[in-house]
């Protein structure tokens, strides 16, 4: 089943591999814009540790949140693959158990993913015999309010902040699940990759109805 | 109006119970007044309270309870209401009160043991009414009983009874087992409490539990999937982590190896659900924790400790223990085809880090909200559940492997390669229906 009906075909072929896509277009913007503007001076050194050369912090915004929703539309189209590409090797995806924890070591978490993992998740969910699979479900993630920062002060990595809404439906059931991301984004020769993505949802503490099978 | 009890006799058989213990409302009803709010009911761990004023909230049966750390230290457990209108005295989870209770709706004071502390206008206001402060009525109301063991806090509403340890009988063993494999001898609670909601009836889930049969059914995708890149790990790097071989045992142990384990049924539901999880490699990790636990007990204690055979124990009516794994689910029934369970992990006291990793390992893989087990199951509980209202048939079938256990001692065990034996179900019905029969 796919999600993506939709969109045009050219469309489709871009968000196919959302990790490249960005890339590139990061690479090219980045060259073109080396003037930089000093209105956005904390963005700006943010793009000084990151980039191969001054950016515009305009163009810098715009390239991640094309990342972010290319990311969100690989889960909502279902294509889990491309979704675990934009990690890196030794990336992470957690979610935590309490909004206080600020690692995914040694806590209880309701996600704390490797690359690993997520393949036998996304194994188990295309298995034929996965029987909670068997019904119809979508989702549809609405990702905004993206802020770029870099305050963890490794030169590498950009950290972004941003919001999400996800709705759910599986079969007569609707669910909302809204919370915050923080990405920890690094340059490789392919592009942004995703070194620890952490998701705060504002409903996690609650009781779940049902659980949940893939990632938000 | 008075409403016709329904006659649950006749609803269990020694093989089979019919549809409507698993649909019927009343019966729902019944169940909560004279099970839950009658037996021994898990409240939750003393670590849980540390401190004197330290609470934390549960459902016995119908009722709002709040178990509290009291001024002497004990632990308490008290309805939560108060006894001028009614309010419920704490709205939080859980939280820490103090030195006392104060209601917030006309600031009655209560001490943690639930004696009354004081009532604003208590001479001018209640003079020559017979609300004084000698009437029983004016504190919260108590746990009938309350009852400890190796650190979990048990309660019965029922002022008579066995004591705690009479009613668990040998399933007890799931604490000690626990408890046990700590160096320090005692567990503490790790704080944090997964909560998941099965659209389905309790007893769907506690029958589940000792289903040897469903597992290589309900969870061969995950246990195929996680096999799979199991082997593409020790490819690349000589071995993968237990964790993988957690999630892919549901699929190489095949359903003719499930009737190799056994199950061991007592009075009053309980049972025991044998077969160890592979949980001593020749790991240095498993090698370190061994060391150090001799170091505690002597080597042939520890022997005797690490060779306990246990998988599973299911404490009826509302408990299910996995002791080698330090993780244990409370079930609370929320009406008769939702039930929430509430899911704590454990560490051993004194034992290695690594030790602690890998059970958390399997609490955040299995036993959390993006659990890849239990989904299927409460998928399959569900559709219990949906199915069981159909006028299809009458009667759910306990049928496997009946004629062939063995009773004796007061028990009944599976036969020799009848684990998957529905034994663990017709105990369960035989103790729900002797319960249900008392008035």
């Amino acid at each position: 089943m796919t999600m993506a009906t939709g969109q045009s075909t050219k469309k489709r072929k871009a968000a196919a591999k959302p990790g490249n896509e960005s890339a590139k277009r990061t690479k090219t913007t980045l060259r073109k814009n080396s003037s930089g503007s000093a209105a956005h001076q904390r963005t700006a050194s943010a793009q000084e540790a990151n980039a191969p050369a001054p950016a515009d912090a305009h163009t810098l915004q715009h390239v991640i949140e094309q990342f972010l929703y290319a990311q969100a539309e690989s889960l909502d189209g279902k294509r889990w693959q491309d979704y675990i590409n934009l990690f890196t090797d030794e990336g992470h995806y957690w979610m935590p158990a309490a909004p206080e924890q600020t690692t995914g070591e040694g806590v209880p978490s309701i996600f704390y993913e490797d690359k690993n993992l997520m393949q036998v998740r996304m194994r188990r969910v295309q298995h034929p015999d996965a029987w909670s699979q068997r019904p119809l479900w979508g989702t549809n993630h609405l990702v905004s309010n993206v802020i770029v920062e870099s305050e963890n002060g490794k030169k590498d990595e950009l950290v972004v902040r941003s919001r999400f809404h996800m709705m759910e439906f599986r079969r007569e059931t609707s669910r909302h699940f809204g919370g915050s991301y923080v990405h920890h984004l690094v340059h490789t020769p392919d592009g942004f990759r995703i070194r620890l993505q952490r998701v705060d949802m504002v409903n996690a503490q609650g009781p779940f109805e049902y659980v949940l099978q893939i990632w938000v | 109006m008075l409403q016709q009890r329904p006659d649950v006799r006749r609803a269990v058989e020694a093989d089979r119970v019919h549809k409507s213990v698993y649909t019927d409302p009343a019966i729902f009803d019944l169940e909560m007044e004279r099970i839950f709010e009658r037996v021994w009911i898990y409240c939750g761990h003393e670590s849980q309270v540390r401190k004197p004023g330290d609470y934390y909230t549960l459902q016995i049966g119908r009722q709002p309870m709040i178990m509290v750390r009291g001024a002497e230290g004990e632990v308490n457990v008290l309805y939560n209401r108060c006894p001028h209108r009614g309010t419920m005295l704490v709205g939080d989870r859980q939280g820490s009160t103090g030195e006392f209770f104060r209601c917030s709706y006309h600031a009655w004071t209560f001490h943690t043991d639930g004696k009354l502390k004081n009532i604003p206008m208590m001479e001018s206001g209640y003079e020559g009414t017979r609300w004084t402060r000698e009437n029983p009525d004016c504190n919260v109301k108590r746990a009938a009983r309350v009852e400890n063991y190796r650190g979990f806090v048990f309660a019965s509403l029922a002022a008579d009874g066995p004591t705690l340890q009479e009613y668990l009988g040998p399933a007890k063993i799931a604490f000690d087992d626990m408890c046990d494999r700590a160096p320090a001898g005692e567990v503490e609670i790790v704080p944090n409490c997964f909560r998941v909601i099965q659209n389905s009836n309790w007893k769907i889930f506690l029958e589940n539990q000792l289903d040897a049969l469903h597992p290589s059914v309900t969870h061969q995708s995950t246990g195929r999937a996680a096999h799979e890149v199991e082997l593409d790990i020790a490819k690349k790097t000589g071995h993968a982590p237990l964790s993988y071989h957690m999630l892919s045992a549901f699929a190489t142990v095949t359903i003719d190896q499930w009737d190799n384990f056994q199950t061991l049924n007592y009075p009053h539901g309980h049972c025991i659900l044998t077969g160890y999880m592979g949980l001593r490699p020749q790991d240095r990790d498993t090698l370190d924790y061994e060391r150090v636990l001799a170091k505690a007990y002597g080597k042939q204690r520890k022997e005797e400790i690490l060779s306990t055979n246990i998988h599973h124990v299911l404490l009826y009516p509302g408990l299910s223990v996995q002791s080698p794994l330090q993780q244990l689910r409370a079930v609370r029934p929320l009406g008769v085809d939702k039930t929430l369970t509430e899911i704590w992990h454990f560490r051993l006291k004194g034992a290695p880090e690594p030790i602690y990793r890998r059970a958390l390992a399997y609490y955040n893989l299995v036993n959390s909200p993006s659990t890849m087990i239990n989904a299927d199951d409460l998928e399959n509980f569900w559709k219990c559940q949906q199915g069981l209202t159909a006028d299809g048939g009458e009667w759910v079938s306990f049928h496997r492997h009946y004629g062939h256990d063995i009773a004796r001692d007061g028990m009944v065990e599976t036969a020799p390669g009848m684990g998957t034996s529905e034994a663990p179900m017709r105990n369960q019905m035989k103790a729900w229906a002797e319960f249900m029969d008392k008035a």
